[in-house]
């Protein structure tokens, strides 16, 4: 191993390809998203190149402000409550038979393989009057009449954790597969009930995972932008669906590319986040 | 007097019984080893008695009361693991401190509770060490210090020293038995180490395949080994088969001994330990008790020098002295006294796994 920092061009050959990669497809792209908005909007027109800084200045009105302060949220909320319900879930997974697992990782990663379009179009089926669950609440008598559970805030939630759930699992399952059994056991012997052994033990030891695997299912969600349109009503529309509204219906490229700069700009410093709490785990 | 009773634990995985019916009556304040090869079921035992495992069969009662359906959480026995399984995201201190705060004990009472444990392991200061930073020894100390926090019933250790090196682990053999005495506190340890066992244990259980084979004193358990197992699990021993001849008199391969204790006829299994059998030159008077054979190795132990004498084709192993040593090297003929009152005889049917 070389110790020392690369000084000529040879010890740096290793990291050329991946470096020209990532100018190529992310340097390039997002330094051009970056010049549109700047840009100077030509009203029923295209844009042309100038240095104002309007489009962002609109991020101070009142609406730009609730859209983003709700896709903020939502994002929040998706990511508590995917590893509010993946954690607990992946810690059951990691102590099944080994042949239960693969059956469950199987079947959680071939939900990835559902596009964002089908599970949006199923769970408003699943939450529709007409063929959801609440035909079955009535035929078992719990509810008097069918009801239309979507579109709603519920909906999309449940969409949306429901997109977010798989990968959860997978990022926590390495962490808790590798999870020394004996200190559960431990805290048992030392007097703690099964759940107080989950709440002291595991869970403040996986905290890292944790924090790590919450900003993970936050970016993620953050991006959604059909689920939103599909489960949700209008108030509950994303920056990412008012981007793609500006960009394509409104034909205002600055300033969805403005939009679309501060959504990248926040997940950039979510992700480095994340791996400073990866670098403390290390330690 | 209170006690800690096995009443026929047995454990079952499916098919396999990784405990048959486990019966010991273990008196308050004993030092108990249990000792055997991996996969004797010792460690399905010691988590049976911690609550880990739910028995299929039997019973465990402490003073008179049945505890088998009671959890773990609910024992107040303390227990250290193999892997130690110290909380990764606390301190030594809180380590130790751990059981305290379930209990609901108020934090300045258990910051003095984990320093006087500290400095019951001998490890004054170290409070605020997190685990990370602690060497091996230190781990197997806030461990075992942590598993004392709550003052136990019973206080159980599952190859607690197997990590360290040799003499660590010898040092920690003698410091965790002089604790031991001094807190009198029962004590329940696994191991496959026969000599840690030696060193720490009042009573040796000895289990092979499942079952115990043989519960006594370690010296007894050396000098009257159970069975043929025990025998050759504990320490080196020789093993003779014979066959009884006249009353107290039985041939071995290699010529014939005069014992007391044979059965009255038929096959009979003997035990001699190295050090009891007797190494003569050829030129020795042939006497009771005495064999033929050729000296094929010799070495030297520093403490002690090793013969190996095939006698009729089957090698007896002597151990003396170096300064008992006879005046023979490797190739002569020697003359084997194995003396009626070390012999061991042993059930038959033992046989050796």
């Amino acid at each position: 191993m070389i110790r020392r920092a690369p000084r000529s061009l040879g010890e740096h050959a290793p990291i050329l390809f991946p470096a020209l990669m990532l100018v190529v497809f992310f340097v390039i792209p997002f330094g051009l998203m970056i010049a549109v908005s700047v840009a100077r909007r030509i009203p029923g027109g295209f844009y042309e190149p100038d240095l104002v800084l309007a489009n962002y200045e609109r991020f101070l009105s009142a609406f730009f402000g609730g859209v983003l302060s709700f896709s903020l949220e939502l994002a929040a909320l998706v990511a508590v409550v995917a590893v509010g319900i993946g954690f607990p879930f992946t810690y059951r997974l990691a102590r099944l038979p080994r042949a239960a697992q693969v059956r469950w990782l199987v079947f959680l990663l071939s939900i990835l393989s559902l596009s964002e379009v089908i599970i949006g179009f199923a769970w408003s089926t699943l939450l529709s009057r007409t063929a959801g669950i609440t035909n079955l609440l009535v035929a078992v008598g719990l509810m008097a009449e069918p009801q239309s559970l979507s579109p709603s805030f519920g909906a999309l939630l449940a969409g949306m954790v429901y997109q977010a759930f798989p990968y959860t699992v997978l990022v926590l399952y390495p962490a808790l597969a590798r999870l020394d059994p004996a200190l559960v056991e431990a805290s048992r012997t030392l007097g703690a009930s099964p759940l107080k052994a989950f709440f002291t033990v595991v869970v403040p030891a996986q905290r890292n995972t944790i924090v790590a695997t919450l900003i993970m299912a936050f970016v993620f969600a953050l991006g959604s932008y059909l689920l939103p349109q599909l489960l949700g009503r209008p108030q509950h529309w994303t920056l990412s669906v008012l981007i793609t509204d500006q960009a394509i219906y409104q034909s205002n490229m600055p300033f969805a590319a403005a939009m679309a700069v501060f959504l990248v700009l926040v997940s950039l410093a979510l992700v480095g986040l994340s791996l400073l709490f990866g670098r403390k785990e290390e330690a | 007097m209170s006690a800690l009773v096995l009443d026929g634990l047995t454990k079952r995985y499916g098919s396999f019984t990784a405990v048959h019916g486990a019966s010991l009556r273990i008196p308050h304040g004993q030092f108990v080893c249990l000792l055997g090869p991996s996969g004797c079921g010792k460690t399905t035992l010691l988590r049976m008695i911690a609550g880990l495992e739910e028995p299929s069969g039997g019973q465990l009662l402490i003073d008179d009361r049945d505890i088998t359906a009671t959890p773990a959480h609910k024992r107040d026995f303390g227990m250290v693991f193999q892997s130690l399984a110290l909380f990764p995201h606390l301190s030594a201190g809180e380590n130790i401190a751990y059981p305290l705060r379930i209990r609901g004990v108020p934090a300045d009472e258990r910051r003095r509770r984990a320093d006087s444990l500290l400095e019951l392991v001998r490890l004054p200061g170290m409070a605020d060490r997190p685990v990370s930073r602690l060497s091996g020894g230190q781990r197997q100390r806030v461990a075992i210090a942590r598993a004392l926090a709550l003052e136990p019933k019973l206080f159980l250790l599952d190859e607690p020293l197997s990590a360290l090196d040799a003499k660590l682990r010898e040092a920690m053999q003698i410091e965790l038995k002089q604790l031991q005495r001094r807190l009198g506190i029962t004590t329940i340890v696994v191991t496959h180490d026969q000599r840690e066992a030696m060193t720490m244990a009042d009573l040796v259980v000895v289990m092979s395949e499942g079952r115990i084979r043989q519960a006594a004193p370690p010296m007894d358990v050396y000098r009257q080994p159970a069975d043929a197992f025990v025998a050759d699990f504990i320490g080196m021993t020789n093993l003779l088969e014979g066959e009884v001849t006249a009353p107290g008199r039985a041939s071995v391969p290699g010529g014939e001994l005069a014992l007391a204790g044979l059965p009255p006829h038929g096959r009979a299994l003997l035990s001699v330990r190295p050090e009891e059998v007797l190494l003569h030159p050829a030129t020795a008077p042939n006497g009771a008790n005495r064999l033929a054979g050729t000296l094929s190795f010799v070495r030297d132990l520093g403490a002690s020098v090793e013969f190996r004498i095939d006698v009729a084709g089957r090698e007896i192993v002597a151990l003396t002295r170096p300064q008992d040593r006879p005046g023979v090297e490797p190739g002569a003929a020697v003359i084997v006294e194995i003396p009626a009152e070390a012999c061991v005889v042993l059930p038959p049917e033992g046989r050796v796994s």
